[in-house]
């Protein structure tokens, strides 16, 4: 485990062809780790994640991406993905092979990934089409004569990137908040960046041993990107920065609009501190409107079992 | 007082929750019906959303299922695993309350495609949690804007299951817990389903509306209920709640 710069960590753990993971539920989502992807030209990426927000979106928009896994396609509350959209209809920048579950097969697959299991057993599919559309979802009788149990395979990324609030340069992070699937992904794939608002003592995860969702046992890099989730959020740290969902959701429809965006707001950067720079220019009182404020939880006494 | 027929329908959606302990909050309009049931006719409600918290009480109207307000002061915040697990699975989850892009006369829902799957004319977001959520859900209630291309004869696809195609106990004999379907809230009328055919039956009209202006955006031969009602308009506490509370900036309204 290393602590190291998001372009180093790239180009040491994501490579062209790999099957990719960056997971965070509608939160600490890694566009800083995507925006470097983008910049490198990372090719015939499998792209994972349940909700393929706008991360995803830009990443299709780059054509970083062969083939997408997911369970929902959505701009949260405002509406479509227009790139991923257009690869979907119309094969543009290029043709993107879809691999669609639900969300709990979507989960169900990155915990038989995690603890090496041959699938993941779940009461869902019935009634419905998903299970015609996609051949991976298999339906199995129980053994123990309980009937049919839908069943979902393992997932096992060569790379997962979750972003989190802090964690020590050993890589053991604390995440708080909607914990999404990160523990899952990060258990199941091959390599593991984890990318922080803060790098902390190691006492201060110690302090908290049931805050650390990830242990740094299974973290191949640990990278310090204040910021780094933006335009989502960080629980504690920054509110969801709604204008530029909005705003995506407008220029992305055209195509044209969107690569152009690309080349301004990533190509034409050098990495993630210029954006941020660029963001504050546009936007001076940025971080102010999108600080939480504050709501601290009571501290807890663990014991000093001496 | 006047008032939108949006309005109409998050107030009709909201008193539908009355006497409810458990909801599980889809993404959009729900999400503003089930806040204004728990600031009104359910104040001991449990909003339950996919993203992995129960017992969420938002300081503004959440932006998505994955608003950071859910996580401040909620009950429980979990894993998705547990979520799905433990919550939905272990059958924990009274009523879920949906929408739908294209639902049918059995409230067969379809949120994936429109055309052919393979070869899509509108991709739409697909399932996220909905195709399990319809299994295991108590009940299920949808909120939806009348629509004749919403209210199709036959779904391009079904990503979660209503009562299939009406037979009694198909869905049981599936393995399917929940009840399935039980209400569908419009911006023109109410709907209930028929207990013994499984069928959307209009069971309220908004005031204003008629049952040959819903029958238009209604794809198939609409049943309508002998008791048919007319629906209570908003009340002025309801829509001060909308409109200085939930949604300041009428995004839903």
């Amino acid at each position: 485990m290393t602590l190291m710069t998001m372009r180093d960590a790239i180009a040491a753990h994501v490579h062209d062809g790999d099957t990719v993971a960056i997971e965070g539920f509608t939160a600490f989502i890694c566009f800083s780790a995507a925006h470097e992807i983008i910049r490198q030209g990372r090719r015939d990426l499998t792209l994972c994640r349940m909700t393929p927000d706008l991360i995803y979106d830009q990443m299709i928009a780059a054509g970083c991406a062969c083939k997408l896994v997911f369970s929902y396609l959505g701009n949260p509350g405002v509406g479509a993905l227009h790139c991923i959209r257009r690869a979907v209809e119309k094969a543009v920048p290029g043709p993107l092979e879809i691999e669609e579950y639900s969300h709990f097969g979507m989960v169900g697959r990155y915990m038989a990934g995690a603890a090496h299991l041959p699938f993941f057993p779940l009461r869902s599919y019935l009634g419905a089409d998903l299970a015609a559309a996609n051949p991976n979802i298999r339906f199995v009788d129980s053994p123990y004569g309980d009937g049919q149990v839908a069943v979902v395979p393992p997932l096992n990324p060569d790379v997962a990137i979750v972003h989190a609030q802090r964690a020590d340069a050993g890589g053991n992070t604390h995440i708080w908040g909607l914990l999404g699937v990160q523990k899952e992904a990060a258990f199941a794939a091959r390599r593991v960046i984890v990318v922080v608002e803060e790098i902390v003592d190691e006492a201060v995860i110690r302090s908290d041993p049931n805050r650390t969702v990830i242990p740094g046992l299974v973290v191949d890099a640990v990278v310090h990107q204040p910021y780094g989730a933006h335009p989502s959020y960080v629980q504690g740290y920054y509110d969801r920065d709604n204008q530029f969902y909005l705003e995506w959701d407008r220029l992305s429809q055209d195509e044209a609009a969107a690569r152009a965006w690309l080349d301004e707001w990533v190509y034409g950067l050098d990495g993630w501190p210029a954006y941020l720079s660029r963001l504050q220019s546009r936007d001076p009182a940025i971080w102010t409107r999108l600080a939480p404020g504050q709501a601290l939880s009571q501290p807890v006494n663990y014991g000093a079992y001496r | 007082m006047d008032y939108t027929p949006s309005e109409m329908m998050i107030v009709s959606s909201a008193r539908a929750l009355a006497g409810k302990r458990v909801v599980f909050v889809g993404v959009g309009l729900p999400n503003i019906a089930c806040n204004l049931a728990r600031r009104t006719v359910a104040p001991d409600l449990e909003l339950v959303y996919e993203s992995g918290v129960f017992g969420a009480c938002p300081a503004r109207l959440p932006l998505s299922i994955g608003d950071p307000t859910l996580i401040s002061g909620a009950t429980s915040v979990c894993s998705m695993a547990d979520l799905f697990m433990n919550y939905l699975q272990g059958g924990r989850i009274e009523v879920a309350f949906l929408g739908a892009a294209q639902i049918d006369r059995f409230g067969n829902v379809n949120t994936t495609v429109i055309g052919d799957y393979r070869r899509p004319k509108v991709r739409l977001p697909g399932s996220g949690g909905a195709c399990e959520i319809a299994i295991h859900a108590g009940e299920l209630f949808f909120i939806v804007r009348l629509k004749k291309r919403a209210f199709v004869e036959r779904p391009d696809f079904i990503t979660s299951a209503g009562h299939l195609t009406g037979r009694p106990g198909e869905r049981a004999a599936l393995g399917m817990p929940g009840s399935g379907p039980q209400l569908v809230v419009t911006d023109m009328a109410t709907f209930r389903f028929d207990r013994e055919s499984g069928e959307m039956t209009l069971a309220s009209v908004h005031p204003g509306a008629t049952v040959e202006q819903v029958q238009a955006e209604v794809s198939w031969p609409l049943k309508v209920a002998p008791d048919l009602e007319t629906t209570e308009p908003p009340a002025a506490d309801e829509l001060r709640i909308i409109r200085d509370e939930l949604d300041p900036h009428g995004i839903y309204a």
